[in-house]
């Protein structure tokens, strides 16, 4: 099976609860929350030493964009290194902010709407053969990407005029195009963003931001891992289902408001299909596709994509363990229960936000975890090693060694996706256009010349 | 509701290989159980979320990203 590579880019809200009624300007609070992590005098925008970009993005949002993974479980676990990152940071930013007067509490969370209907994402980025004709792939992929939310939702109460309801997804509501340039002013289902970081006349970028952010493991690793596999059928000429939607943006916003999974979609050309059977025709097109395949890591997902769209059939409850938009919604429904409360209740819209908390001691998502209620793909400790170490098998070891090595003999360096290079010393700027190459004998020599033995490997 | 039987009924695709961690009766058997223990689960809840729910939801406003 040919390896792809794969990336997440997650921007995180953010706010500071005063005790007073200080105002408190946010750039102030980014300010903190990224010293130590960038080098001083530097923008607010960094690569690590596990290879990912710690950034300032668009409208005083944190953002991580994990370094390049090669397979499914490591995006999962380089996500959750961010967030792990991130989390880290919080204590000390509010220490900070409060020997200057601000006192309070400070949080992120990982989801995609604050209360006045702003949005920020989780964008993917697939990296695909350029040889795949770009508007075709987005023409199958679409239905797939307007359904996929049943299984990668994140759920969302909100009210619109004066009616307070359970969405599946968090960022339907704000996607208006099928396909653009932006990802700001008119979002779309697919970006047309084309910026490979690596030889473009073999591979495209494709973006992803249709999307919702994800807590759950478990469905990152579903949202990642089956869209990926799609794009492989693709790649490898292999049939997709032909089905096309009318109106792929109105199925969105559909789909996401139908709780009981069967709600038919007009379908261009005539025909309906609900979202669930869409999937079940995705999953037969990938069953098909893959018949011949042994057993390993696409073959373990097809059973996984089938096992879940099994239980949306007939009980969607059986998956509160593993799916985002499931598992809040059943948290919901018995806190209504016990407090004999309504959706509307502001205390609902509290556990909502609250569930996105990525402070592991106040998180309703990792209350759920610590009791063991939610499948993972990876572990603690996993987590804990991509903070600090890059992926083995991607460019990603080779600018996380890279900057390691900058940063412990303390020399200035400029570092991108696609080259390195070392202020003062080393003029040379290191291109490093093929991701797949964990290792450059460049900067292994750099690294040995540089610091003797002790760097070299 | 006819669409998704249809699909059950093409689906004859053979027993999945026992490797799978996920949807096995185990697992299922485990949710259920959890299910019966969630007053604990409620109560932890009721610990840890914000008293000020109202307010905090309100002044939770982002400028827009991405």
């Amino acid at each position: 099976m040919r390896r792809r590579i794969i990336g997440l880019e997650t921007e995180y809200g953010l706010t500071f609860y005063p005790t007073g009624t200080a105002y408190l300007p946010m750039e102030k609070v980014i300010g903190y929350l990224f010293e130590e992590v960038i080098p001083t005098g530097w923008p607010s925008n960094a690569f690590l030493v596990n290879g990912a970009r710690f950034y300032q993005d668009t409208g005083c949002h944190p953002e991580y964009a994990t370094p390049e993974c090669a397979s499914f479980k490591s995006v999962v676990t380089h996500d959750k290194a961010g967030e792990r990152m991130l989390e880290s940071r919080l204590q000390p930013a509010r220490k900070k902010l409060e020997e200057e007067g601000f006192t309070g509490r400070l949080f992120a969370f990982r989801n995609n709407t604050d209360s006045m209907g702003n949005t920020y994402g989780c964008h993917e980025n697939y990296l695909v053969e350029r040889s795949l004709d770009f508007w075709r792939m987005a023409e199958c992929l679409t239905p797939h990407l307007v359904t996929r939310q049943i299984y990668c939702g994140a759920g969302k109460v909100f009210t619109v005029a004066g009616q307070t309801r359970y969405a599946i997804s968090q960022r339907a509501n704000h996607i208006h195009e099928a396909s653009s340039s932006s990802t700001t002013s008119s979002r779309s289902i697919i970006n047309t963003r084309d910026e490979p970081h690596s030889d473009a006349e073999r591979f495209r970028r494709l973006h992803i931001i249709v999307g919702d952010t994800n807590m759950s493991e478990y469905t990152t690793y579903l949202k990642v891992g089956i869209s990926s596999l799609l794009l492989t059928i693709m790649e490898e000429d292999g049939k997709l289902p032909s089905v096309v939607l009318e109106d792929p943006v109105d199925a969105l916003r559909q789909v996401s408001l139908d709780l009981d999974l069967n709600m038919p979609l007009a379908l261009a050309g005539g025909g309906k299909m609900s979202a669930l059977a869409i999937q079940w025709a995705y999953l037969e097109a990938a069953e098909v596709h893959f018949s011949s395949l042994g057993p390993g890591v696409f073959r373990s997902l097809l059973n996984q994509w089938k096992a879940v769209l099994t239980s949306l059939d007939s009980d969607p409850t059986e998956l509160a363990d593993r799916v985002d938009w499931i598992a809040k919604r059943q948290v919901v429904r018995q806190f209504m229960d016990k407090h004999s409360c309504g959706l509307d209740d502001p205390r609902v819209a509290m556990l909502d936000l609250q569930y996105h908390d990525i402070d592991r001691s106040r998180g309703i998502y990792y209350l759920l975890e610590r009791q063991k209620r939610m499948q993972r793909i990876s572990n603690d400790n996993a987590v804990a090693h991509a903070m600090d170490n890059p992926p083995p098998d991607t460019r990603a070891n080779i600018r996380g060694r890279f900057i390691r090595f900058a940063k412990e003999t303390n020399r200035p360096y400029s570092v991108d996706w696609t080259y390195l290079k070392l202020s003062g010393y080393f003029e040379e700027t290191i291109l490093c256009t093929d991701p797949f190459a964990s290792h450059d004998p460049r900067v292994d020599e750099l690294v040995a010349t540089a610091k003797g033995d002790l760097y070299h490997i | 509701m006819s669409q998704k039987q249809t699909h059950h009924e093409q689906d004859e695709s053979p027993p999945e290989e026992t490797e799978e961690p996920t949807g096995s009766p185990a697992i299922t058997e485990k949710g259920k159980e959890l299910v019966e223990d969630l007053d604990e689960l409620m109560d932890e809840i009721d610990d840890v979320l914000e008293k000020n729910a109202e307010e905090f939801v309100k002044n939770y406003v982002q400028k827009g990203g991405q």
